[in-house]
């Protein structure tokens, strides 16, 4: 078995610095690396490129990064419910590249899979594919997309064992998998790190291979964005 | 004339036995409650979630289950949990029925805008684009008209595309169209509105070519 697991997210964010490219799991705030986040907070570094289909709120998840002035250029789909986020953007504080969320999954995974680039019919004839290369299969037009290059991919898992292995939990799951593989590091916080032999090889949602280092986070937060609930 | 309600209700009937559905944020959402009880349908939500169920009873909302709105759900039996790629493959594949999402704005060639508003306001286009891309049957959910009474329905759209030619039917607080090869044409009447109101609140091409019957809810 060969061990992944590092003793605290400080051990796990070894080798971060100015001007990286991070890639960060979640949807909204569902599944994103809250523990990484905060490392990155405290550590102050500056001149981030993060991709990551949304950018948190205003004071939780990435968006405690932009309050803080250390995101350079943010790659994701969706920005609403985010002042801040929305207000460094307009003003041109932020570079920003919106682009269509089955892209940068697959932009993710392919750089997870080794292809250079894929094509996608998603935002051919918009300002997306501004620029960029298209082509036609079958009477259809499609829109050159390339694999993202990134320094470091930081996920949430809700399990993990020793060798890596992640298993995830409800929606939480979403851009997480994706993005293990994808960058030169991997790094996985989990709910609740086992040993190994403890998770049924069937079940496991991202094999240990695609991880480099793994540790159990502590106090998740995980708050709700939009509780909605029923009248019983 | 419809409220978002009314355009729920209306837009459900467009919902078969079989079909997976995804919907949009917004009045596509309450589409979800309409649906006839008497057939099996189940809904998709691009976070990474296939059988959506209503949403939790108050004290039992799980943060790590949401839908694309980022609210609160439960899942029915027989749903499933996956990742974001397979979820797009889903939509990229055309393995999803049919499609409902907002807009603020469709051209006569059924075009859509929903993303950006320039200089004024950027959400994101999410996963609006992938599925106006793929989706083989696609209905628009919407007002007529804007905020300050302009139509929606334009010739044209004046804002940042979504997607191309994509639009199918769009189901307004005034009406049902259909797009067509030459323009909007007039299927069905809200309640009390007539040919004329539609025709007045409408930019793009009308196509009126028979009585339109008022739709039943």
């Amino acid at each position: 078995m060969i061990k992944k697991t590092v003793q605290s997210v400080t051990d796990a964010l070894e080798g971060v610095s100015n001007n990286m490219t991070f890639m960060l799991g979640g949807f909204g705030l569902c599944g994103i690396p809250e523990q990484a986040i905060s490392e990155l907070v405290k550590r102050d570094i500056k001149g981030l490129t993060c991709i990551s289909n949304n950018a948190g709120v205003d004071d939780f998840g990435l968006g405690l990064l932009l309050q803080n002035k250390q995101i350079k250029k943010m790659v994701s789909s969706y920005v609403g419910e985010n002042d801040e986020f929305e207000r460094q953007m307009l003003s041109g504080e932020l570079d920003v590249e919106l682009i269509p969320q089955g892209t940068l999954a697959e932009r993710c995974r392919a750089a997870q899979a080794g292809f250079p680039a894929i094509y996608t019919p998603a935002g051919y004839g918009t300002e997306v594919a501004m620029g960029k290369e298209t082509r036609e299969f079958d009477g259809k037009m499609y829109v050159l997309e390339h694999a993202f290059k990134a320094d470091f991919a930081f996920v949430k898992a809700w399990k993990g064992d020793e060798a890596g292995n992640l298993i995830f939990k409800g929606t939480a799951r979403n851009f997480n998998p994706v993005m293990c593989g994808a960058a030169k590091i991997t790094v996985a916080e989990v709910e609740e790190l086992v040993p190994v032999g403890e998770l049924d090889p069937n079940q496991i949602h991202v094999p240990g291979i695609f991880v480099q280092r793994i540790f159990q986070g502590k106090n998740y937060e995980k708050r709700i964005e939009q509780r909605t609930v029923r009248i019983r | 004339m419809l409220d978002k309600i009314g355009i729920a209700k209306r837009i459900a009937q467009e919902v078969k036995d079989g079909y997976y559905v995804n919907l949009g944020i917004g009045i596509p959402t309450l589409v979800a409650n309409y649906v006839r009880a008497d057939i099996e349908v189940e809904f998709q939500s691009e976070n990474g979630v296939l059988g959506m169920g209503p949403f939790p009873f108050d004290g039992e909302e799980d943060a790590d289950i949401i839908n694309a709105g980022k609210q609160t759900i439960t899942t029915l039996a027989g749903a499933s949990f996956f990742d974001s790629a397979t979820s797009f493959a889903m939509i990229r594949g055309q393995h999803v029925d049919l499609t409902i999402l907002g807009a603020m704005e469709v051209s006569e060639q059924g075009d859509i805008a929903n993303w950006k508003i320039p200089g004024k306001m950027v959400k994101g286009m999410g996963g609006a684009m992938d599925l106006v891309a793929s989706a083989q049957n696609i209905i628009v959910a919407m007002m007529h008209t804007n905020k300050v009474g302009e139509s929606k329905l334009l010739k044209r759209c004046s804002l940042p595309l979504t997607g191309v030619g994509c639009v199918k039917k769009i189901v307004t607080n005034l009406a049902v169209l259909e797009i067509t090869a030459h323009g909007f044409k007039l299927l069905e009447r809200a309640p009390g509105v007539s040919v004329n109101e539609i025709r007045n609140a409408t930019a793009g091409q009308l196509i009126v070519d028979r009585e339109i019957p008022e739709m039943s809810l």
